[in-house]
């Protein structure tokens, strides 16, 4: 609130337009960018150069085209907080279902299964 | 209406529930914002879903991937972003009281690059995918490397591109809404919010689009 100019003091903050043509500038070199590394060889970094262009044009956006920068704190906790969901969703259907491969299922529990299904 | 003649002191729009015009448009936002959220976690189970295939079958979604064609795609991102700085620029026009014409210009401008991004992906994409048989369960005979998980890549590939392409359909109803809502001198600069709110769902949608194309198109590589 400290740092609204009085032309912001009615309308909320104004961007100025040469931050929204920086912005765009920025985008558009990070999307160049993606598409010219695309077509180098940098093995399985290839992915990983993408992502992070991706999520530095997202926090692009969110901040200034979206005035995120701008915003109350109770704003920004709940895009944290839906981010911070999104961020299990994935974390924990990966930790499920890429590591079923790894151990083969102890033998004592087959044998456990018929005694305890005996018990019932 | 009539509650505006008697209490000419308020702004336009303005609730009385609120203290003030800030805490209504600091409240609308936040309400976006929760409706975001959801939108986040809707798409996510889509790119979760995405990760865990292609990490399962990568040989599949990169045979998949080329199947696309990479112009196109980077086409359509720069048209996406052009048209979230003209939506940018809309809200700014509407913040800065500027006459309503120069705020319809730029809704409307927004609007044609909306429409722009369906028309590539629909002229250029869609149809040419339809033509070259790799439509899962319409029209599909790719037999190719790799084919049955080729054909789950591209069901990904539908429906993530349709989902999106679905959100950019409401975004020009509301972008339509918009314009009508600003010729009928609806907007101040102190009252916006709409435009804001609308602009927030119309950058959200780019932003899934820039985490589309590289994970849809550039899939291990084009060298």
């Amino acid at each position: 609130m400290s740092d609204h100019t009085e032309q912001s003091g009615h309308a909320g903050h104004i961007v100025p337009v040469s931050t929204y043509l920086f912005v765009f500038l920025a985008l558009m070199v990070g999307t160049a960018l993606t598409t010219w590394i695309a077509y180098i060889d940098l093995g399985r970094w290839n992915t990983v150069v993408a992502l992070t262009i991706a999520v530095i044009k997202m926090v692009l956006v969110v901040l200034f085209f979206m005035h995120v920068k701008y915003a109350t704190g109770l704003t920004r906790v709940v895009i944290l907080a839906g981010f911070f969901w999104l961020g299990i969703m994935i974390t924990l259907s990966c930790s499920d279902e890429l590591t079923r491969g790894w151990e083969i299922v102890p033998q004592g529990w087959n044998m456990i299964v018929p005694i305890v299904a005996r018990l019932f | 209406m009539s509650d505006l003649a008697t209490h000419g002191a308020h702004p336009q729009g303005f609730a009385h529930q609120f203290e003030d015009i800030e805490q209504q448009r600091d409240a609308g936002r936040l309400g976006m914002w929760v409706f975001l959220v959801t939108e986040i976690l809707f798409f996510g189970g889509m790119f979760t879903s995405y990760t865990i295939y292609r990490a399962l079958h990568l040989e599949s979604f990169v045979q998949g991937s080329h199947q696309l064609i990479v112009k196109f795609g980077a086409t359509n991102t720069a048209v996406l972003i052009l048209s979230s700085l003209t939506m940018a620029l809309a809200i700014r026009a509407a913040q800065t009281g500027k006459k309503k014409g120069q705020i319809i210009f730029w809704l409307i401008l927004t609007m044609i690059l909306g429409a722009a991004f369906i028309g590539i992906k629909l002229r250029f994409e869609w149809y040419r995918d339809y033509t070259e048989g790799l439509i899962p369960g319409v029209h599909w005979f790719y037999n190719g490397p790799h084919a049955p998980g080729v054909k789950m890549f591209m069901c990904f590939y539908f429906f993530m591109t349709g989902l999106h392409a679905i959100h950019m359909v409401v975004g020009l109803g509301l972008l339509t809404v918009l314009v009508i809502m600003t010729a009928r001198n609806k907007f101040s600069a102190e009252y916006y919010s709409p435009l804001e709110i609308s602009g927030l769902y119309w950058h959200f949608v780019d932003i899934v689009w820039i985490f589309l194309f590289p994970l849809l198109y550039l899939i291990g590589g084009r060298y």
